[in-house]
């Protein structure tokens, strides 16, 4: 095994290890950001009174 | 809605990436990519292997997951409604017939190599795969039982154990797709693919761990092995052989399993807000691991400790999987326990395969006629079992299926995804494919991969295919500039013409007829059932 064939071997191997192990991290771990939808109790219009 | 009677969903986000990497895992994973890479030279090959991808396989994956999940909105989920749909042309459905008879006529050979696989393992779980130390006892052996050697040689007496293996796995297959897309492909790829990885990673650390099994051959080590695999050659000398890009963009081409129909039936079923930017990418990503990382580890290295270079070259994907690897396993240690793990490995990749092979079929069948899933079931299985009793009484040196291999599961292959990619950057339209694609995407799709679509991919395509015509159909020469047809145009014209050969291509022609007929009388319920459509909506 050459120097060559180390180094060729790690770039093919560790980018589609890589790769497969982000893509599965989106997919499993991290979770999507729940969309926020400004609604109307969103809204401070400055008018009410504390109770 | 328009006429398709299937309501079905994949169940989860997961579920649908296995079903799509099952889909694309398959046999040459372990067997033909090692091989190819080793011919060529790694470093070279991998360099055309990863232009391939970026250039190939990542945008013509997200291309069938858009148009998929697009088509899927409209109700349709095979290939010729989703053309119907997308190029509202009365043609269109017509040219989706490549998305029905691609998986069908691969089936029809595919399940009879699965069958092999399950036959392996159990003849290594019963030691009947004990065989000495000559290659060609196990090459004898698989010729046997595969019937190479003769046609019509399994459905005699005493020799029919291939057609035994065929029966349990054709019946597994047909009792999954009736199951339905949840609980039968997407509940068997969320055990299978996980196995498979597990399988993979165990063999993986047999195989590395094999140290130098006969200290009588010191050269015939793991890292040798290695070695033999990996080490680069004089990589610009051999860039510029026009064969090795065309091995690189095969690989990747028929690995992802783009441009079969399966992807873009399958990415049909999601809802809109499902996401298929980042499932598409993950899909192709666990197809790579396979291939690169457990297939480009595991098979070439393992043939080379025991068996030196002089084992591995000029070998075929069939020799090296069903010859040269059962010698192998049979040299190691636990023989019984790595070669059936090994032929079990192959077994769940070809069976997560071959069923997604099946679902376009069905697909068509229930939404263009309106057929019930078990009518669909049954019509589907009637067509197949006819061609795949076809491919095993043509048994001898598999003539059949290496013909229908060869215009079907590659010809055809390159005209669908060529289709494909046109229909999203020219018909579609890419701005509007674009922000389809990122519709509920998590991660956006760089902006360079724009132009690729557009123009890149189906010029790299349509070159890739040139090549493939010029070398590998009319026999181009480059050393002497002269052309000789190779032998799948010899079979089929000339004084040479072989009679199985012309079967099967009559064959492949009767299956195209059969589906376009269907297709006139789909296009006539999807016309019929288009205004009723609009008036509800």
């Amino acid at each position: 095994m050459t120097l060559g064939g180390w180094i060729i071997m790690g770039l093919s191997v560790g980018l589609v290890t890589a790769l497969f192990a982000w893509c599965l991290y989106r997919v499993l771990v991290r979770k999507p950001p729940v969309e926020k939808l400004h609604g109307i109790e969103d809204i401070d219009t400055q008018d009410t009174e504390p109770e | 809605m328009t006429c398709a009677q299937s309501r079905e969903r994949w169940s989860s986000r997961l579920g649908v990436i296995l079903a799509v990497a099952g889909s694309a895992v398959g046999l040459g994973n372990f067997l033909r990519f090692p091989g190819l890479a080793a011919q060529y030279g790694s470093g070279a090959f991998m360099i055309a292997y990863f232009t391939s991808l970026i250039l190939l396989g990542i945008p013509i994956c997200w291309v069938e997951w858009t148009l998929g999940r697009y088509a899927g909105q409209m109700g349709f989920h095979s290939s010729p409604g989703i053309l119907h749909a997308i190029t509202r042309h009365p043609a269109g459905k017509y040219i989706g017939v490549l998305g029905v008879i691609i998986p069908v006529i691969i089936y029809m050979y595919y399940v009879y190599v699965e069958a092999w696989c399950l036959g392996y393992v159990v003849f290594f779980l019963t030691g009947k795969l004990d065989l000495g130390n000559d290659v060609a006892a196990y090459g004898e052996f698989w010729a046997r039982f595969v019937g190479a050697t003769e046609n019509g040689l399994t459905f005699s007496a005493g020799h029919n154990q291939a057609v035994l293996f065929l029966m349990v796995v054709f019946a597994l297959n047909f009792v999954l797709i009736y199951r339905g897309l949840v609980r039968g492909i997407e509940l068997f790829c969320k055990y299978a693919m996980p196995a498979l990885v597990l399988l993979g990673l165990v063999i993986l650390v047999r195989v590395l761990t094999l140290g130098t099994p006969d200290p009588s051959k010191p050269e015939q080590n793991v890292l040798n092995g290695l070695g033999y695999m990996w080490n680069p050659g004089n990589v610009w000398e051999q860039l510029r052989n026009p064969q090795l890009w065309l091995a690189a963009a095969g690989q990747i081409f028929f690995s992802l399993s783009v441009g079969f129909g399966v992807v873009i039936t399958y990415a049909s079923y999601l809802s809109r807000k499902n996401d298929i930017v980042l499932s598409g990418l993950t899909s192709a990503a666990a197809n790579e691991f396979c291939e690169v990382a457990l297939g480009g580890l595991i098979t070439v290295p393992a043939a080379y400790v025991f068996l030196g270079a002089a084992g591995i070259v000029g070998q075929g994907t069939f020799s090296l999987g069903f010859k040269v690897l059962p010698l192998v396993f049979s040299k190691m240690p636990l023989p019984w326990l790595f070669g059936a793990l090994f032929f079990l490995l192959l077994f769940l990749a070809a069976v997560t395969s071959s069923l997604s092979m099946l679902q376009p079929g069905i697909a068509f069948l229930e939404e263009g006629l309106g057929l019930t899933r078990r009518q669909s079931v049954a019509l589907l299985g009637l067509l197949t079992a006819l061609g795949c009793t076809f491919v095993v009484y043509f048994s001898k040196d598999l003539k059949a299926l290496d013909t229908l291999d060869f215009w079907v599961g590659t010809v055809c292959i390159f005209l669908m995804a060529t289709v494909l990619v046109i229909l999203f950057g020219w018909v579609l339209g890419l701005e509007r494919g674009w922000e389809e694609a990122h519709y509920g995407a998590e991660m956006r799709i760089p902006a360079f991969f724009k132009p690729i679509i557009k123009y890149v991919s189906p010029l790299y395509l349509l070159g890739v295919f040139a090549l493939f015509v010029l070398f590998n159909v009319l026999g181009f020469d480059p050393q002497t500039g002269q052309f000789k047809p190779t032998s799948y145009v010899r079979d089929l014209v000339g004084r040479d013409a072989d009679p199985v050969a012309r079967l099967s291509v009559l064959l492949i022609g009767i299956v195209v007829c059969f589906f376009l007929v269907l297709i006139a009388t789909a296009g006539r319920r999807w016309d019929k059932a288009a205004p009723k459509a609009r008036n509800q909506n």
